[in-house]
C-alpha cells in the first residue's frame, strides 16, 4: 500500500457568483500520477491553487505526509516540497532564461551578490540534460510560447519537490517536447514522487495516469484506478451526457481563391512561403514547433514585419502593414498565445468580446449599450462560456473559458477569412466539438479558415488541405484524401526542401 | 445561501464604491469637527479652490487609464494661462484669449503624446523634460515677471452664472465629458484595453499610436483650460504658478481608484478623490493644523494610497493569476 503524499479533505471555495469547489477530496500517492479531469471552469485549477497555497479554501483541511498542515501562501507550498506548473504562463519579458529559472533562489556568493557563474553553469547543466538548445541569456519575451511552457516544466522540476502539480503542461508543447516531459514524469514517479496532472487531451490522461479523478461542477464525482475507466466513460462522466463520434465535418463545395501569399519571407524566421486559401475551406498547417507557422501567420496578420512577398484578397493585391489593415480586408487571427494577445484580463468579458468589432456598437463614437448586452451574450451562450455574468473580470474565467472569450471576439467581428492559430488549445472535450461545429458553419456560410495546430488529429479531422512546414518554409502540401499521420511527419520532419 | 448572496453582494460594493463611502464617512466626520463645514458658502469655496485641479485630475485620469501620465501638467498650465492673458491685454478679446490657452495646452501635448509614441520616449521622462521646458518658456516670455491688470479676464476665475461659481461650472463639465469619453465611447474603450494589455489591443486592430496622442490632446485641453481658470482667479498671469499641481492631481487620481498599471478608473472616482483631497485641506485649516504639517499629512496620505493600490494589485494578482507573476510586480514598483 503506497502512502498518501498530499490528502485534501472537504474542500470548498466560492468566489463572487460561483461556488468552485464543494466538499472535494482529493490524494496523492507516492509515486503515482493522479490525473484530474474536467470541463472547463469544473474547478480544477481552484483546486490545485488552493494546495499550492495561492487561494484560501473556506473549508476543509490538508495533510501532508499524513500531517494537518495549513498552505497560506506559495512560499509555504514551497517548503512543503509543493512545485507547480501553472496553466497561464506569466513571465516577465525582459528577463533572460537563466534569470527567470533561478528567480527567487538565486545563489549568492559571501557578500549576498548574485552568483551569476554559477547560475550559467547550473542553467547551461539543466538545458542540456534535457536536450534543449537554448541560450541561457535569450530574453523570455523572443521565446516561442512552447518554449516558455517548457522552461516552466523545467523550472518547477528542477525544484526538486515532491509533489508537482502540473496544469496543462501539454497545451502549449508538441509531440518531442510531450516524450521529454513524459520521460521526466516517468523518472519521477520511479523515485517516489507524487504528480498532480491535469490535462483536456484524453490519449495522454490514459498513458500517464495511475489514478483518475473527475471533477464536475466544483465536486469531485468519481476516483478510480486507471485500468477501471475507458475513453469514453471519462468523457461521459466529465460532460455528462454522451458526446458525438468523431469530428463534425461536412463536405462543403469549395469555391474561387480568397487569400493568396506569394513568397513570404520575414525576419522571424521563414522564408518564400507561398498558399493560397479557397472560399469554404478548411486549410490546416501542420509542423513541429519552430517550423515557422505561427510566424506566417502573425506577418500576415501585421503582428510582425516582414521583408518581403505579396498578399492578394478576393484576387487584389493589399498592402498590410498593420492590424487594423487586415481586419479592413477581413483577415483575423486567433493568436496562440491569449495571455499576451488575446486578452485584457482586468477588463470584463463584454468589452474583451467587443474590442475587435467596436463599429457595431458605438455610432459616431456613442455606445448602444444595451445592443452590446445582448450581442455578447447571444455568442457566449452560443459557444458556451462559464462565467457567472459578462461582467466580471476575464482573468476571474478559467483558462479554457478565456480561450472561448477571444474566440468569440473574433466571430463577433465577423470576418471572411480566420486564421485559427491553436484554437482548441485548453479547450475541454465537449467544448472542443462544439468549436469544430462552429467551424463547420463558418464555412458553410462561405468564409474560409487556416487552422494551425499542434494536434495533428483535429487537423486530419477538420481540414480538406493541408500545407506542411519545416524549418521556416513549405514541405508538402496534402488533399484530404492523403492525409495520414506518417503522410504529415515526412514531410514535417523533411531536412531538404523540397519546393512545392 | 442567502447569507452568502449578500455577503458577496456587500463585498462588491465595498470594493467598487469603496471611495464613495470613504468621501461620505469624511463628510460625516467633517461635520462634527467643523459646524461650518457644510455651509453651502463652505462648500462652494471647497469646490472652487479644488476646482484647478480637478480639471488636471481629469486628464491625469485619462491618461493613467491608458498607461500614459503627464509631469508636465503644472507647467504647461502656467505657460497656456500667461499667453491667454497676454493676448487678451493686447487685443481685449476674452473669447480669443480663452482660445489661445487651450491652443497652447494641446500644442505641448501634442508634444508630449509625439514624444510617447514616435520616439518611445516612457510617459515619465517626456513629460518631466515637458515640465521644465514649459516652465522656462513661460519664464522667458515674461521675462520672469507677473502680468497683472487683467481686467474682464478674471471673469473666468471669479464670474459665476446663477449662483454657480464659474471654475465649478467648467469642473463639472469637464467631469461629464471625462465620464463620457471613458464609458460611452470607442475611444473609452480602446483607452482601457491599451492601458490594461497593449499587447492584445494591438492584435485587437486598436490604433496604439491614435489613442496615446488622443489621450494627451484630451489632457492638453483640460490643461490649457485649468491655467486660464488659475490666473483668473488669482488675477495675476503668473508664469511661476501651478508649481506641484501635477502631484496634487495625481494624488487625486489614485485616491480615486486610478491604478497606475493602467487600464483602471472612473472619473467619478476622481471627483470623489479631489473632494476628498480638498476636505482634508479645508478642515485641516479650519482646524488651524500647521501648514508645514499639513504637507506631511498630505505626502503620508499619497503614500496610502498609493501603498494600497500596489497591495491590492498585488493581492489581486496573486489571487488570479498565480504566484509566478509576483517577483514581476516588485521589479514594476521599484522602477
Ligand atoms: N479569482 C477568481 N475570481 C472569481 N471566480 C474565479 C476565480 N478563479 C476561478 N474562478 C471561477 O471558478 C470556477 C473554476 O475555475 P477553474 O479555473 O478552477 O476551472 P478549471 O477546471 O481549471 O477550468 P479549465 O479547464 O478551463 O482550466 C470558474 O467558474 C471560474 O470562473
Ligand atoms: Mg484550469
Amino acid at each position: 500500500m503506497q502512502k498518501n503524499l498530499l490528502e485534501v479533505r472537504n474542500i470548498s471555495k466560492s468566489f463572487p457568483g460561483v461556488k468552485a469547489l464543494e466538499d472535494v477530496c482529493f490524494s496523492v500517492k507516492e509515486g503515482s500520477v493522479h490525473v484530474l479531469c474536467g470541463e472547463n471552469g469544473a474547478g480544477k485549477s481552484t483546486l490545485m491553487k488552493i494546495i499550492n497555497g495561492i487561494y484560501q479554501p473556506d473549508g476543509g483541511e490538508t495533510l501532508i505526509k499524513g500531517e494537518k498542515v495549513e498552505i497560506n501562501s506559495p512560499i509555504r507550498a514551497g517548503e512543503l516540497g509543493i512545485s507547480m506548473i501553472f496553466q497561464e504562463l506569466n513571465y516577465t519579458p525582459e528577463m533572460t532564461i537563466e534569470e527567470s529559472l533561478f528567480v527567487g533562489r538565486w545563489p549568492k556568493k559571501k557578500f549576498g551578490q548574485i552568483d551569476w557563474k554559477t547560475i550559467r553553469q547550473k542553467t547551461l547543466q539543466l538545458l542540456k540534460q534535457e536536450n534543449l538548445a537554448y541560450d541561457p541569456e535569450t530574453k523570455l519575451k523572443d521565446l516561442s510560447i512552447s518554449n516558455l511552457q517548457m522552461l516552466e516544466i523545467l523550472k518547477a522540476i528542477s525544484r526538486d519537490a515532491d509533489i508537482i502539480i502540473m496544469d496543462e503542461p501539454t497545451s502549449s508543447i508538441t509531440n518531442k517536447e510531450i516524450e521529454v516531459l513524459f520521460e521526466k514524469i516517468a523518472d519521477l514517479r520511479a523515485r517516489g514522487k507524487g504528480i498532480v496532472y491535469i490535462s483536456h487531451k484524453m490519449d495522454e490522461i490514459f498513458r500517464i495516469a495511475d489514478e483518475i479523478s473527475i471533477l464536475r461542477d466544483g465536486k469531485v464525482i468519481e476516483t478510480r484506478p486507471k485500468d477501471q475507466f475507458d475513453i469514453d466513460s471519462v468523457i461521459a462522466l466529465m460532460v455528462g451526457r454522451a458526446l458525438g463520434q468523431g469530428y463534425p465535418k461536412e463536405e462543403v463545395p469549395v469555391g474561387e481563391v480568397v487569400l493568396e501569399v506569394e513568397n513570404f519571407s520575414g525576419p522571424t524566421g521563414f522564408s518564400n512561403v507561398s498558399f493560397n486559401l479557397r472560399k469554404g475551406e478548411i486549410l490546416g498547417f501542420a509542423g513541429l514547433v519552430g517550423a515557422g507557422r505561427t510566424e506566417v501567420m502573425r506577418a500576415l496578420f501585421g503582428l510582425d514585419e516582414r521583408f518581403g512577398g505579396s498578399v492578394k484578397v478576393h484576387g487584389a493585391p493589399v498592402r498590410i502593414r498593420n492590424v487594423q489593415d487586415s481586419i479592413k480586408n477581413g483577415v483575423v487571427m486567433l493568436s496562440e498565445d491569449r495571455r499576451r494577445y488575446g486578452i485584457v484580463p482586468i477588463r470584463d468579458v463584454k468589452e474583451n468580446v467587443t474590442l475587435a468589432s467596436m463599429d457595431q456598437f458605438f455610432q459616431k463614437g456613442r455606445l448602444n449599450a444595451a445592443k452590446e448586452r445582448s450581442r455578447v451574450e447571444e455568442i457566449c451562450k452560443k459557444i458556451n462560456v462559464k462565467m457567472a455574468s459578462i461582467d466580471v473580470q476575464v482573468s476571474t474565467l478559467s483558462g479554457g473559458n478565456q480561450q472561448k472569450v477571444v474566440l468569440s471576439k473574433w466571430m463577433l467581428q465577423d470576418p471572411d477569412i480566420l486564421i485559427l492559430d491553436e484554437p482548441t488549445r485548453g479547450i475541454d472535450v465537449g467544448a472542443k466539438f462544439e468549436i469544430y461545429r462552429l467551424m463547420t458553419n463558418l464555412v458553410k456560410e462561405g468564409k474560409s479558415i487556416i487552422m494551425v495546430s499542434s494536434e495533428l488529429p483535429e487537423l486530419i479531422g477538420m481540414c480538406d488541405r493541408m500545407y506542411v512546414m519545416a524549418e521556416g518554409g513549405i514541405t508538402g502540401e496534402l488533399e484530404r484524401a492523403e492525409f495520414s499521420q506518417e503522410a504529415i511527419m515526412r514531410y514535417a520532419m523533411n531536412m531538404t526542401r523540397k519546393a512545392v | 445561501m442567502n447569507n452568502l448572496m449578500t455577503r458577496e453582494k456587500w463585498q462588491t460594493i465595498k470594493s467598487r464604491y469603496s471611495i464613495y463611502l470613504v468621501l461620505i464617512a469624511m463628510i460625516i466626520v467633517c461635520n462634527l469637527l467643523s459646524p461650518n463645514f457644510l455651509s453651502a458658502r463652505n462648500i462652494s469655496n471647497i469646490s472652487v479652490q479644488i476646482s484647478v485641479t480637478t480639471i488636471l485630475a481629469f486628464g491625469e485620469t485619462i491618461l493613467i487609464i491608458g498607461g500614459l501620465l503627464d509631469l508636465s501638467c503644472g507647467s504647461v498650465l502656467a505657460l497656456a494661462g500667461v499667453f491667454s492673458v497676454y493676448v487678451f491685454k493686447e487685443t481685449g478679446s476674452l473669447s480669443l484669449a480663452f482660445a489661445v490657452g487651450l491652443i497652447v495646452g494641446l500644442l505641448c501635448n501634442f508634444v508630449n503624446g509625439i514624444l510617447v509614441r514616435r520616439f518611445s520616449i516612457p510617459a515619465f521622462i517626456a513629460t518631466l523634460a515637458m515640465m521644465t521646458v514649459a516652465r522656462g518658456i513661460a519664464l522667458l516670455f515674461t521675462k520672469g515677471q507677473n502680468i497683472y491688470q487683467i481686467g474682464d479676464y478674471v471673469w473666468f476665475g471669479q464670474g459665476s452664472i446663477g449662483i454657480i461659481p464659474i471654475p465649478v461650472i467648467f469642473m463639472v463639465v469637464i467631469g461629464v465629458l471625462t465620464w463620457y469619453i471613458l464609458g460611452h465611447t470607442s475611444f473609452g474603450r480602446s483607452l482601457y484595453a491599451v492601458g490594461g494589455n497593449e499587447e492584445a489591443a494591438r492584435a485587437s486592430g486598436i490604433n496604439i499610436g491614435r489613442i496615446k496622442v488622443g489621450a494627451y490632446l484630451i489632457n492638453g485641453i483640460f490643461v490649457g483650460l485649468a491655467g486660464i481658470i488659475l490666473m483668473a482667479r488669482t488675477n495675476v498671469g503668473a508664469p511661476n504658478s501651478g508649481q506641484g499641481y501635477e502631484f496634487e492631481a495625481l494624488t487625486a487620481a489614485i485616491i480615486g481608484g486610478t491604478s497606475f498599471s493602467g487600464g483602471l478608473g472612473t472619473a467619478g472616482g476622481t471627483l470623489a478623490g479631489a473632494f476628498i483631497v480638498g476636505f482634508l485641506n479645508n478642515i485641516m485649516n479650519l482646524a488651524g493644523v500647521d501648514s508645514y504639517l499639513q504637507q506631511v499629512i498630505k505626502g503620508a496620505i499619497i503614500a496610502l494610497a498609493v501603498g494600497y493600490d500596489m497591495w491590492a494589485k498585488v493581492n489581486r494578482t496573486r489571487k488570479t493569476l498565480g504566484a509566478a507573476k509576483i517577483p514581476n510586480e516588485r521589479k514594476e514598483a521599484k522602477a
